[in-house]
């Protein structure tokens, strides 16, 4: 048997998505005539696999990779499931078409030859090895014509071009502007806007409220929901908003664990898409609520706050040890949550009135700086 | 004060105590404590009779069994028809109608019957329990008539009376006997049935050609899988150390023999006339004396200086035993048990007490067996299944003490093992040690049990080497299954992402799947354990998935009818 590959399988950065995946597809081949167990190396997307710049303040991702081969009964299943969508990537991107994670699910999936097991046995089994291939072909989600379910919306004084289609966003009514899976210049172009910043908001209902009250026609901002963690779509959005409108980003979640962690994945990245950091990661991100201090600052009742449970504890300590939540302004706030034993949602600020929210708390919070 | 009852009286009343009464009395030892025992027990004696004549007389046998409903509640007619020499017309009603008339009880050899109870009883039972008397049909050979008769019992007196004699023109068997009797007793299926009987008897005497149809007419065949039937035991005359006081009595009394050391000597097994005169001077006696002049005490010094340790007497010759044998055995399990693997072991001949036995073993593991049940023990004493009394039988305790989870099967501590596994265990001797007189557990002697432990750890090594390699063999099939189904993914994939037919591409990752998997069966050939395993004569590996093959044709002479024959086949009785 000849030696492992030495020269590894490394995908040229110049070539397009097409070309990339052709170029896995050769090496295969080649491995297979000099008997090497055929293998893709996937940079591992894993915590130990990424570190924090703190010159860029964004999360890299490192050089680690898994090696995953067809001969070894463990990963044998995956390997031919990594294939099986690079293969569909091939006929979206030979056909011109785009589409959803979804259909790229069912596009590759069928039954084995054995007539027992599926290439896919459910969509939470193809996602995980789209963003393995993204990582290895180093090709991005939409470089490979595919988007997840669109999710998040946007309301405010921003007109853009979508898919050639001109929109004023601040005559959206009351759902707004849904934001596409793909936010790419070529689809999406600004074309001039009257904000003064923008208002990131996790929780889809209080959007709502903002948008009712014309929160953001009053302070001139850019109303932006990701409902929950935001899709990547809505994250390359903000990215692009803040770098080519030149605005400032505030985002506004719940005081919890999870929360934190929007903010932090707006601002810094996340670990599972490290690699999708540069173009997404906004450094300038600002925490502008709940903070564990505003509850006793604008004096909410306990009765709407909610006990802290053990996985809450858990995932605060857990998040207290990343590097880049290392600050002390976090390090204070995290403290401040756990010695409280209670977390707050957003809607928790509807117990001083339904407009206390756009009315006193954002413009006051904003008014004086008061974000991490 | 009651009337004193003299001696006269008694004795009068002790001339009334009949045959029946002492039959009521004794039942269970006799085999016949219950309606369901009784069918079983008649049966089997009707059944080991007729293997026994066959053997003797060098007759391949072939025995057809049949039971039917009678009229009446739990009235049963059992009808046993042999193709052995046939009995002697006057010898007849002896046979049938005496208890303790036979021809093995004075003798040291190897054979079913030990006693002569057995047929007699059966008669003196149906008669007690129907009034209906013992029918007999025989012949002797063609060139002399079948007769008929009818052996009824005096119970007053134990003596048989034939009545209804008569010579049959014309009779289906050249030679034979069948015996036909009615008796109270219960028909079911199930554990210690007499379909479990027949079973085993095919199991163990695989020379033998059993038909058997059931009181609802349903047919069973077993025809034979070897076509000798196994040499005949050899008698021996009784090993000093393996007589009792009551028995070197008995033989002192009887001798034909003039003086002690030549009684000795004769009489006995392994003692030379040097070592007689030795034996009657320790004892004190006189080596010249006559035997039966032998008082008890000097009869107990005489014992205790026969199993003296400081005498010593060589084992007695083994050369007395006729066991199954391996190629036998092997027959005798695969027609009977449908399994995927045989292993069998023949022990040398030992002894106990003076007596020589040999065990023999068989396994049979897999295929249509149950595989969450416990292992079921099937305990044969000269060829004889044992259906009761499992748990305190040496033969249950030695299966026991082997520790199955080293041959790759599942025990709990105490038990038996659990899985698709049946034990086959033989213990074949001129005397075997029954535990008590209805002869249905083996005593549990250290030789014994130390053979029997033996014999199943022999058989269980080559069971676990078969067990594990299957395991590996298994998995290895499954891993080239998994990789060669994902390749055919792969290539579709690839093809389609080239556009290029990708042939030679798929044949080199074929290539590596087989190259990935044999390595592993490159492993297992350097295991020498595994060639010498198929090698083995001891053992038989069927493949479970293989239709079985055809049985071949029953001998014409009791066969039922072709097609029923065809049907019956497949009817094949199952192991309860």
């Amino acid at each position: 048997m000849t030696p492992v590959d030495e020269e590894r399988l490394r995908i040229p950065a110049k070539l397009d998505a097409r070309a990339k995946i052709e170029h896995l597809a050769k090496k295969t081949i080649a491995m297979a005539r000099r008997e090497v167990d055929p293998y893709v190396d996937i940079p591992s997307r894993t915590l130990s696999n990424v570190t924090f710049s703190r010159r860029k303040k964004i999360i890299e991702m490192g050089d680690a990779t898994q090696r995953r081969s067809l001969f070894n009964l463990n990963q044998a299943r995956k390997y031919m499931q990594t294939l099986l969508v690079a293969r569909g990537c091939t006929q979206l991107l030979d056909e011109q078409k785009t589409t959803s994670i979804r259909d790229l699910y069912y596009m590759s999936k069928h039954t084995l030859a054995d007539g027992k097991e599926n290439t896919f046995e459910g969509q939470e089994e193809s996602d995980p090895i789209i963003e393995d291939l993204e990582v290895t072909l180093g090709a991005l989600r939409e470089e490979l014509h595919l988007f997840a379910a669109k999710r998040g919306s946007v309301v405010g004084p921003l007109t853009l071009v979508d898919a050639g289609d001109v929109i004023d966003l601040s005559r959206m009514g009351s759902g707004g502007w849904s934001v596409p899976g793909i936010v790419e210049p070529e689809t999406i172009r600004f074309v001039g806007h009257g904000a003064k910043f923008i208002l990131l908001v996790e929780k889809e209902a209080v959007w709502a409220r903002l948008n009712e009250d014309k929160f953001w026609k009053r302070h001139n901002c850019i109303l932006v929901t990701g409902q929950g963690q935001p899709p990547r779509g809505v994250r390359r959005l903000l990215y692009r908003m803040v770098h080519e409108l030149n605005l400032p980003l505030y985002v506004f979640v719940d005081n919890d664990p999870w929360g934190y962690y929007i903010h932090s994945v707006v601002k810094q990245g996340s670990i599972g898409l490290a690699f999708e950091s540069k173009r997404m990661a906004v450094p300038k991100a600002r925490f502008i609520g709940l903070s564990s201090f505003d509850p006793a600052a604008y004096d909410l009742s306990e009765d709407v706050s909610i006990r802290l449970n053990d996985q809450d504890r858990a995932r605060a300590r857990e998040i207290m040890n990343y590097e880049w939540f290392r600050a002390k302004a976090w390090q204070k706030e995290i403290k401040n949550m756990l010695g409280a034993g209670v977390k707050w949602e957003l809607e928790a600020l509807s117990s001083k009135g339904l407009s206390f929210v756009t009315e006193e708390f954002l413009p006051k919070k904003i008014a004086d700086r008061d974000w991490i | 004060m009651a009337k004193r009852v003299t001696a006269e009286t008694l004795s009068r009343r002790q001339r009334e105590i009949s045959v029946s009464e002492f039959f009521a009395k004794n039942r269970h030892l006799l085999g016949f404590d219950s309606l369901r025992k009784a069918l079983l027990t008649t049966v089997k004696e009707a059944v080991d009779n007729s293997l026994d004549a066959c053997e003797e007389a060098g007759i391949l046998p072939e025995i057809r069994v049949e039971l039917e409903a009678a009229e009446g509640n739990n009235r049963y007619v059992v009808r046993v028809t042999d193709n052995g020499p046939g009995i002697v017309e006057t010898q007849a009603p002896r046979i049938f109608g005496q208890l303790l008339y036979g021809s093995k009880f004075h003798s040291l050899k190897q054979s079913r019957g030990q006693q002569g109870i057995g047929i007699s009883a059966a008669a003196m039972y149906g008669q007690l329990t129907t009034g209906k008397p013992v029918s007999i049909v025989s012949r002797t050979g063609p060139r002399s008539p079948a007769y008929a008769m009818q052996v009824v019992i005096d119970t007053n007196t134990n003596k048989p009376k034939a009545v209804g004699k008569k010579k049959l023109a014309d009779w289906d068997l050249d030679h034979g006997t069948r015996v036909e009797l009615e008796l109270e007793a219960q028909y079911l299926k199930g554990r210690q049935s007499v379909e479990e009987f027949l079973h085993q008897v095919a199991v163990a005497n695989p020379h033998a050609t059993l038909h058997y149809r059931d009181p609802h007419g349903a047919e069973t065949d077993y025809v034979r899988g070897v076509q000798s039937n196994p040499e005949p035991p050899s008698e021996i005359k009784p090993h000093p150390h393996g007589v009792e006081l009551g028995v070197l009595m008995k033989m002192l009394q009887s001798t034909k023999h003039a003086t002690i050391s030549q009684c000795l000597s004769r009489d006995f097994s392994r003692v030379s006339p040097q070592m007689a005169v030795g034996l009657a001077k320790r004892a004190g006696i006189d080596p010249k004396a006559r035997p039966n002049t032998v008082v008890r005490k000097a009869a107990d010094q005489l014992y205790q200086a026969l199993n003296d340790s400081a005498t010593r007497i060589r084992p007695p010759s083994t050369d007395c035993l006729s066991p199954i044998g391996v190629q036998e055995l092997l027959a005798g399990l695969t027609r009977g048990i449908r399994a995927e693997f045989y292993g069998v072991e023949t022990r040398r001949p030992a002894v106990y007490r003076g007596n020589p036995f040999q065990v023999e073993v068989g396994l049979a593991w897999g295929g249509d067996l149950p595989a969450d049940d416990l292992a079921k023990v099937l305990r044969f004493a000269n060829r004889v299944p044992l259906q009761y009394l499992a748990g305190s039988c040496c033969i249950t305790k030695a299966v026991m003490d082997v520790s199955w989870r080293n041959y790759g099967l599942t025990q709990s501590r105490g038990a038996l093992p659990s899985g698709p596994l049946i034990v086959l265990v033989h213990l074949a001797s001129v005397w075997v040690p029954f535990s008590s007189e209805s002869k249905v557990a083996v005593a549990d002697y250290d030789e014994i049990r130390k053979e029997i432990k033996l014999a199943v750890q022999t058989c269980g090594r080559r069971l676990g080497q078969y067990v594990k390699r299957k395991a590996r063999a298994r998995s290895e099939a499954r891993r080239r299954e998994v990789f060669n189904l994902y390749i055919e993914e792969v290539v579709n994939s690839v093809e389609a992402i080239t556009g290029k037919d990708q042939k030679l591409f798929r044949d080199r990752l074929l290539a590596i799947s087989r190259k990935k998997t044999e390595l592993a069966g490159m492993l297992e050939e350097q295991d020498a354990s595994a060639d010498e395993l198929e090698a083995c004569e001891n053992v038989l590996v069927v493949d479970p998935d293989a239709e079985p093959e055809p049985e071949p044709a029953a001998e014409p002479a009791m066969a039922p009818l072709p097609a029923e024959a065809e049907r019956l086949r497949s009817s094949q009785l199952e192991l309860v």
